[in-house]
């Protein structure tokens, strides 16, 4: 353990030079920037549908519950969607009347989510996770736009960011893919999204760039659903400390009048 | 700080009591926030509905679930439980209310109003003197002198429809709010 | 204190039935109404009002997080997502507390610097300076401690790299690491311990901050001018002139903790720390919070790690030798021509050393043609401070000739009113 120190700060020094420094993500324009911004219902909505369609077959989102998708703040569904897009969801049932959590093949009771469930990994745990991905591990999405820096733009710069061929001189190794925004440079994950992957239910056009920003949206929401609440409660104290500030600086200067 | 020896309250007094005033209505702002937290959660509140299968309870048995932290009674009832819970005059009973979260709050404790599926009853299971956990009755063992639940804490007893019919209870065991799904489903909240 | 102080003379029964048992009335009025405080205060003199603030704000709402948050290893991550997501204004009450910290330190670096420059650590406050001290080193502890709890990737190595200090000293080292521990490597009883001294620790700082008031209200409050009250038309009474004063300034500060908390409560938070605690993997850059970056760099600048931690453990313990340190007869920085220039140098170090440990280890600084190594810089830097309570503080008030002091401290006042 004495070494431990001396060795973070070789493990810091060695970094930059094995690894292939990240390019910073493509900085975009966001409706939710600013102390006013609010998310893009509609964004938010199709992220959730390419989350649902596309990222769900590997990303769980477990800090966040079904019902939060009918919160105030969020995409904006109604209660009764909400339930519906629930049901649509497997969780792990409890142990049934005879006390079993497995059907006769062992593969674990599962019932249909509600509105209470939190939005689930797809996979039961961290090993069949990784064992389903060739040894990579797909995060939970809960809070990736928080975890990074620049998180949301990371993550539409990662899901616009793959390249088929890797410029010249750029060994990728086998079973990872090539992207410029990510660290090292090469991610397990493969291209999640490619033009037309989905078909919006509103009717907008599904390029590219138009998923990555939906599901980018999505995902800053569901890392921070409170910012609504949050910058108007804010834009009200502040105001109101403006105000007391003023009181508090008259009443300092009538009390100090003349000394 | 007003002077005391001015009388009339001057444009001083005032700003001092406007920026007092402000500061006192700035404090039990914040202080709603602390209070507010201690409050169920939104995840407690979106966990307070229940819904269970009950289709392994037997005439005669009740299943015990757990709705709000509390205990459920799900009692299926005999006929001779419902015809005894029917028998009973309503002018006999301590608390004439049906106490049903499904009916208007003015509704007679008759048995139709505490059971609307005869054979199903839905109480809490919390006796409404202070909160103990009343024990069933069964065909071997009768628990108190009405057929139904006594509270083993302070002895009140309850007949077949949970009602209160001896005291220190004052008011018969709560019909939550509740729904059969399927005639073996039942939602609770 | 002054001669002139009025008298708490309690006007009804109960107050006189309770002032000849417990004269707490009488203390409130006699140390916060009538309390004859220098009326030549300056702004940099209200952040002691400012750190009582804080001290209440941490404590209100860390005891509300304490009634939410699950000090155990597998559940302490998701359980601050608990609180941020679903317990009523639980967003809110953490980014309070959390961005109540950084205000805290802004509010105690400027504290100790204004006690540096006019000279508040000088005979007769040295025992005011020394608990002021040591209130700053239980707040370190506190912050420190308070930042494993949510046992983020960054909560997880923090905790990892400054307990493995402990580890440098000889003999104990190993053991003493496992026993803070409580296992072979940071863990859940590490955490759980750490919870139980986070809450702690504010029961330590109340009791400090108790005896740091009493004995500043025996002495008497330092003022600008450096010199010591004369009578009673140096001194203002603490109400209403004092209590107005710091409550403007007081919410001054408060709109930028507002700003911070409703506007960019992650500011200054690692991304990292939105990651849960793994064991298996160090983030790519570790970073202490902000204000730990200056001595974060001075253990960088060292290379030895024995050596760094002594001079971490020199660094903290330096500023309780002021008052024996410093040879001036004259306390206030307004009248030393040459220290002046020396403390805007030791504050121009701490600034350089803070930058430092925000920057990656290996950064470089480019003056033109010229590249500087910054863990060069940042040993000069150490350096300085050090020489700065150690060399400067002992020698220069032997040879510094002081710009003469005012008679009183009205008599500057009156000057000024006089030429307006």
């Amino acid at each position: 353990m004495k070494k431990l120190l001396l060795l973070l700060f070789a493990l810091a020094l060695a970094a930059p030079a094995l690894a292939t420094a990240a390019q910073p993500p493509q900085k975009q324009a966001w409706s939710f920037n600013g102390p006013f911004g609010t998310y893009d219902r509609a964004s938010l909505q199709r992220g959730f549908q390419i989350y649902r369609e596309v990222c769900s077959a590997c990303h769980g989102l477990t800090y966040l519950k079904f019902r939060d998708l009918a919160a105030p703040g969020g995409p904006g569904f109604s209660e009764q969607e909400a339930a519906a897009i629930a049901h649509s969801f497997q969780v792990a049932a409890g142990p049934n009347e005879t006390g079993e959590e497995t059907d006769d093949n062992g593969v674990r009771l599962q019932r249909p989510a509600t509105l209470a469930d939190v939005i689930p990994s797809p996979f039961p745990n961290q090993q069949a996770a990784r064992n389903s991905n060739s040894g990579a591990l797909p995060p939970d999405l809960s809070l990736m736009a928080a975890a990074r820096k620049d998180g949301v733009d990371y993550v539409y710069s990662i899901l616009v960011g793959f390249v088929e061929h890797p410029p010249k001189g750029v060994k990728v190794k086998e079973g990872l893919n090539f992207n410029p925004y990510f660290e090292g440079q090469a991610i397990a994950m493969p291209q999640p999204l490619t033009s037309e992957a989905v078909i919006y239910a509103d009717g907008t056009h599904a390029s590219l760039q138009q998923e990555a920003h939906d599901v980018a949206t999505f995902l800053a929401w569901a890392a921070d659903p409170q910012m609504e609440q949050r910058k108007r409660l804010g834009f009200e104290v502040v105001a109101f400390l403006i105000l007391f500030s003023g009181l508090l600086f008259l009443s300092y200067r009538k009390v100090w009048k003349g000394k | 700080m007003a002077d005391p020896e001015k009388p009339e309250p001057t444009r001083r007094d005032f700003l001092y009591v406007a920026t007092g005033t402000t500061g006192a209505v700035g404090t039990a702002c914040v202080a709603w926030p602390l209070v507010d937290q201690m409050n169920p959660s939104s995840g407690a509140r979106a966990d307070a509905v229940l819904e269970a299968d009950i289709s392994a309870v037997k005439p005669g048995q009740q299943q015990v679930l757990q709705w709000r932290g509390h205990p459920l009674i799900v009692r299926r009832r005999t006929p001779a439980e419902i015809a005894a819970a029917r028998n009973v005059r309503l002018e006999d009973l301590i608390d004439k209310l049906a106490r049903n979260a499904n009916l208007p709050e003015d509704a007679p404790a008759i048995d139709a109003n505490r059971a609307a599926i005869p054979e199903w009853l839905v109480v809490v299971g919390v006796c409404t003197h202070l909160g103990c956990t009343p024990a069933a009755s069964t065909a071997e063992a009768p628990q108190g002198s009405y057929g139904g639940w006594l509270c083993r804490c302070h002895g009140s007893e309850f007949d077949t429809a949970g009602r209160v019919r001896t005291g220190p209870a004052a008011q018969n065991l709560f019909v939550p709010p509740y729904a059969f799904l399927s005639s073996t489903r039942i939602r609770v909240g | 204190m002054a001669d002139g102080q009025p008298i708490y003379r309690p006007k009804h029964g109960l107050t006189r039935w309770l002032d000849s048992r417990l004269p707490l009335p009488r203390l409130v009025y006699d140390q916060f109404v009538v309390y004859p405080t220098p009326r030549n205060l300056n702004i940099w003199y209200t952040f002691g009002a400012m750190l009582a603030f804080f001290l209440a704000v941490q404590i209100v709402t860390g005891i509300v997080l304490a009634m939410h948050y699950v000090a155990d290893g597998s559940l302490a991550f998701a359980s601050v997502q608990n609180i941020v997501r679903e317990v009523s204004y639980g967003w809110l009450i953490r980014s309070l507390h959390a961005t109540g910290a950084t205000m805290f330190f802004v509010a105690v670096y400027l504290h100790l610097f204004r006690g540096l420059y006019y000279g508040s650590y000088k005979a007769p406050r040295e025992i005011v300076w020394i608990l002021g001290v040591l209130i700053y080193l239980a707040m370190v502890a506190t912050a420190f401690l308070g930042y494993v709890l949510p046992w983020g990737q960054m909560s997880y190595w923090a905790a990892t790299v400054i307990t493995s200090l402990f580890g440098s000293l000889p003999l104990v080292g190993d053991s003493l690491t496992q026993w803070l521990w409580g296992g072979y490597a940071v863990g859940s009883p590490t955490l759980t311990r750490f919870y139980a001294l986070h809450t702690l620790m504010p029961f330590v700082i109340c009791a400090l901050v108790a005896l740091h008031i009493w004995a500043l209200h025996v002495v008497g409050n330092n003022n600008p001018a450096g010199i010591d009250v004369a009578g009673e038309q140096d001194t203002l009474p603490f109400h209403p002139y004092f209590t107005v004063k710091d409550a403007f300034f007081l919410s001054l500060f408060v709109i930028v903790y507002a700003a911070l908390v409703f506007y960019a409560p992650d500011a200054l938070v690692s991304p990292d720390n939105s990651s849960p605690a793994n064991p298996l993997v160090t983030p790519a850059e570790i970073q202490p919070e902000w204000y730990f970056l200056p001595y974060y760099a001075m253990l960088r600048a060292i290379p030895f790690k024995l050596l760094g931690v002594a001079v971490l453990l020199g660094a903290f313990i330096s500023p309780l030798f002021a008052p024996w340190l410093d040879s001036s007869k004259v306390r206030s920085c307004r009248y030393r021509p040459l220290m002046r220039w020396f403390f805007w140098g030791f504050v121009a170090a701490c600034l350089t050393l803070g930058y430092i440990g925000s920057q990656p280890v290996a950064a470089v600084l480019h003056l033109g043609v010229a590249s500087l190594p910054l863990v060069w810089v940042g040993r000069c830097a150490t350096l300085y401070f050090f020489a700065y309570f150690w060399l400067v503080m002992p020698i220069l008030g032997r040879i510094e000739v002081p710009d003469p002091t005012p008679e009183t401290i009205a008599q500057p006042v009156l000057i000024k009113e006089g030429a307006a």
